[in-house]
Formats: C-alpha cells, structure tokens, sequence
C-alpha cells in the first residue's frame, strides 16, 4: 500500500494542470455520448469528481470501501445513478471514468522519468477500480428500478373494477402466484365493502393455465369473499382451461362459474332482479 | 423470448419464479412442437405442478425440456429432478386430495392425468426425478 504523499509529482503535475485536462476529458466524454449530456452538466460532474479525486492520488484502489472513499463513492454512486435513468449503458458510464485515464496518460508520456510512470500506473489501477464500482452501482440502481416497475405492474394489473351498481369485475391477466393473489384479495375484499356490492366477478380470460395453486388461491378469495356477505362467479373460463381443471381434479364445489364476463354480468343482474329485455325497434 | 432450441434445454428450479420460467420454456416447445392448445394447457399446467413439487417437496432441483418422437409422432418430454427426501409412500403420494404439504393435494395425481405418459423415480433419502410425455394426436 502506498500512501497518497509518494505520488507528490503526480498530484502537483494533475493539480496545475486541472483545468485542461478536465476541458479534454469532458470534450471526450461529450462526444463518446453523442450529445446526449451537455458539455456543462459534464464539466459539473467531472469537477467534483476531480477534486474528490485528488487526495486519492497513490492509492491503488484495492480498497475502495475504506472510508477515505466515501466521497467519492457516493460521487461515482450518484453519476452511475443518473446515468441508468437516462438510459446510458454500462459501458458508457464505466468509459466516462477510463477516458481520463487516457487523458493523464497523454498529460505525463513525455516526461521522462522513472517515479511518475509508477505512480501513473497506480493511479490508473484506481481509475479501473472506480470504473468498475461504476458497474457495481449501475447494477445496483436497475435492479432497484426492476424491483419498482414489478411493484407498480402487481398494482397495474389487479384493477378492480365496477360494471353496475353492486356487481364489481376483477379481470385477471398473466400468471397469478402468491403475492399477486394476496393483492387481488385485498383489494376486491376492501372494494367491496367500499362499494356494498354483492356481486363479484373473477374473470379468468387472461390467465393463460390453472393449475393446483391457482385454483386454491380463486377458492379462498372465493370463501373470505362469501364470508362478507358477497358472491363470487368465477368467468372466462376458456374450453382448455375447463378440460384441464377437469383432468386435474378440482372440485369448485358450488362455486359459480360462467364462460365470459357477459354471462357472469347477466347471471349477478337476474339474482338482483334485474332482467335485460330488448327493446322492440320500430 | 426463450429462442428456439433443439436439444434439451435445463433450467434450475430454486425459487418461485423458476416455476414460472420453467412453465413459458414447456409452453415454447409445446407452441414449437404444434401440441393443440388444450394439450398445451394441460402439459403446461402438469409442469407447473411438478416443477413447484420439485421446489417445495424436493427443496429445489432443475426441469429439463425436450421434443422427442417415437418414430410416428413428435412430442415435448420434461423431467423434474431433484435430490430432496424422496417420497415414501407412492400409492398415497398419488392419492388424489393427500397432500404432505398444505395443497389441494392434487399436483401429483392431476399432473399424471394431463398427460400421455408418466414415469416417477423416487428413493427415499436419495431424490425424485418425475418425466411426463405428451404426444402429438
């Protein structure tokens, strides 16, 4: 481990030297982006960065998590950061560390002597362990990304829906594990006591099979559902999801099923006396 | 989308979205081998039985996929592996309504009626491997 006053040369050479080496840096950045980060938002970023780099001149950067990292990591966090959201690559944000690499490089190539290529070259194994941790914080923000849009889609996808006064719809799409089940319960168990329906409809058109756990999952909300003093009719139940539930054994006992929603509407208006007639058109 | 493949395909089952991946890649093949599409719900709800079997019961393992033909048809074959405690008793393991766990206890037994052919190798300690066929009509 070296300490940050071996690499004295290297420090003073970058220091005096700052304000066109980040010009460059920033006009190389800009154009591998190809405008899509203004010269100036560069130049903000890479100043602090800069200067937060400084007193790291001679660390290797074998140990970025030490606490003399902290202000450059929550730097290079930050930066990685606003990239993922501005839909930059991996590789565009890790090349916008390594590019000053090149610049210091072009900065100390004829100066000729022995010590500075030694600290240049550890000052470059800490540029690539900052590049890399880039990397590490860009991972890190997509999945926090990933983990929101999966949790906005389980809301998006389990509306609950009123098609007439007392009968609510809950259309299901897609696959239905648990977590997605316990939301569709929830929010069908509070909409009805919301509305004061007594009627609601389970539509199944969406769900592509139904398997042992699906079923037990529509037969509970179905049961919690009838416990507050509402209906369910389960609808939308395609020929091969019928012949599959069949061949498997499920029993839906007295549960009310029906082939379409149209079917499941019309069946919870009669319980409710109401009856559709077709007006004689003259 | 999972590209088309020829050979067999494996994919680990160790956590619940496994099951699902597991259910799109038979459900691939079958699209791929042209199953009709209620042999295709049915092969595909059998796997996802299986493969949550293979996560709950076999505490984790792997499926394999693949299109297969005895000559005269063609057919997708998916087996479930995994090295879990096995199961003791076949007969009331492929009861329908018995259920170890707290399922409708109809997995197993449901699975073996949605498809065409259904081979269960189990030893008690050592794991369960569970292949099911369904072949083209």
């Amino acid at each position: 481990m070296t300490d940050a006053g071996d690499a004295q040369r290297l420090t003073e050479l970058l220091r005096a030297n700052a304000d066109s080496l980040i010009d460059r840096w920033v006009g190389e950045v800009a154009s591998l982006l190809r405008g899509r980060a203004t010269r100036t938002e560069l130049e903000a970023d890479f100043r602090e960065f800069f200067a937060a780099l400084l007193p790291l001149v001679g660390n290797d950067g074998k140990d970025t998590g030490a606490p003399e990292f902290a202000e450059i990591r929550s730097l290079t966090e930050e930066y990685s950061r606003a990239r993922v959201r501005a839909g930059f690559t991996p590789s565009e944000t890790a090349s916008s560390v390594f590019s000053l690499k090149r610049e210091v490089f072009a900065l100390t190539e004829n100066e000729n002597d022995p010590e500075l290529f030694r600290q240049v070259m550890v000052f470059s194994g800490l540029l690539d362990a900052l590049g890399l941790l880039t990397f590490e914080f860009y991972a890190r923000a997509r999945d926090e990304i990933i983990r929101e849009q999966s949790e906005q889609l389980l809301e998006l996808t389990t509306p609950v829906v009123k098609i007439w006064e007392g009968v609510l719809a809950v259309p299901l799409v897609g696959t239905l594990d648990s977590a997605r089940t316990q939301v569709v319960m929830e929010k069908l168990l509070e909409a009805l006591v919301e509305t004061g329906s007594e009627h609601a409809i389970i539509d199944i058109t969406g769900v592509f099979a139904v398997d042992t756990q699906v079923a037990q999952h529509l037969l509970k909300t179905v049961v919690a559902a009838r416990l507050m003093g509402a209906e369910c009719i389960v609808s939308g139940i395609r020929p091969q999801i019928a012949q599959t539930i069949v061949a498997l054994g499920i029993e839906f006992g007295d549960i009310m099923t029906k082939a379409s929603l149209a079917d499941a509407l019309r069946y919870a208006l009669r319980r409710d006396g109401v009856d559709l007639v077709h007006r004689e058109v003259r | 989308m999972p590209p088309r493949s020829d050979g067999p395909e494996q994919i680990p089952i160790d956590a619940d979205d496994d099951v699902v991946r597991v259910r799109q890649l038979v459900r691939t093949y079958a699209q791929q081998t042209k199953l009709s599409l209620v042999d295709q719900t049915k092969l595909v709800t059998a796997a996802s039985e299986l493969a949550r079997n293979t996560l709950i019961y076999g505490g984790g393992g792997f499926a394999r996929v693949e299109e297969v033909s005895d000559g005269r048809r063609a057919g997708v074959r998916a087996s479930f592996h995994d090295e879990g405690p096995g199961i003791p008793d076949l007969t009331l393991a492929l009861a329908d309504g018995w259920s170890s766990g707290s399922g409708l206890g109809l997995g197993l037994s449901g699975a073996r009626r949605l498809v065409d052919q259904f081979d269960l190798d189990t030893e008690v300690g050592r794991g369960t491997v569970v292949t099911v066929t369904k072949w083209k009509r």
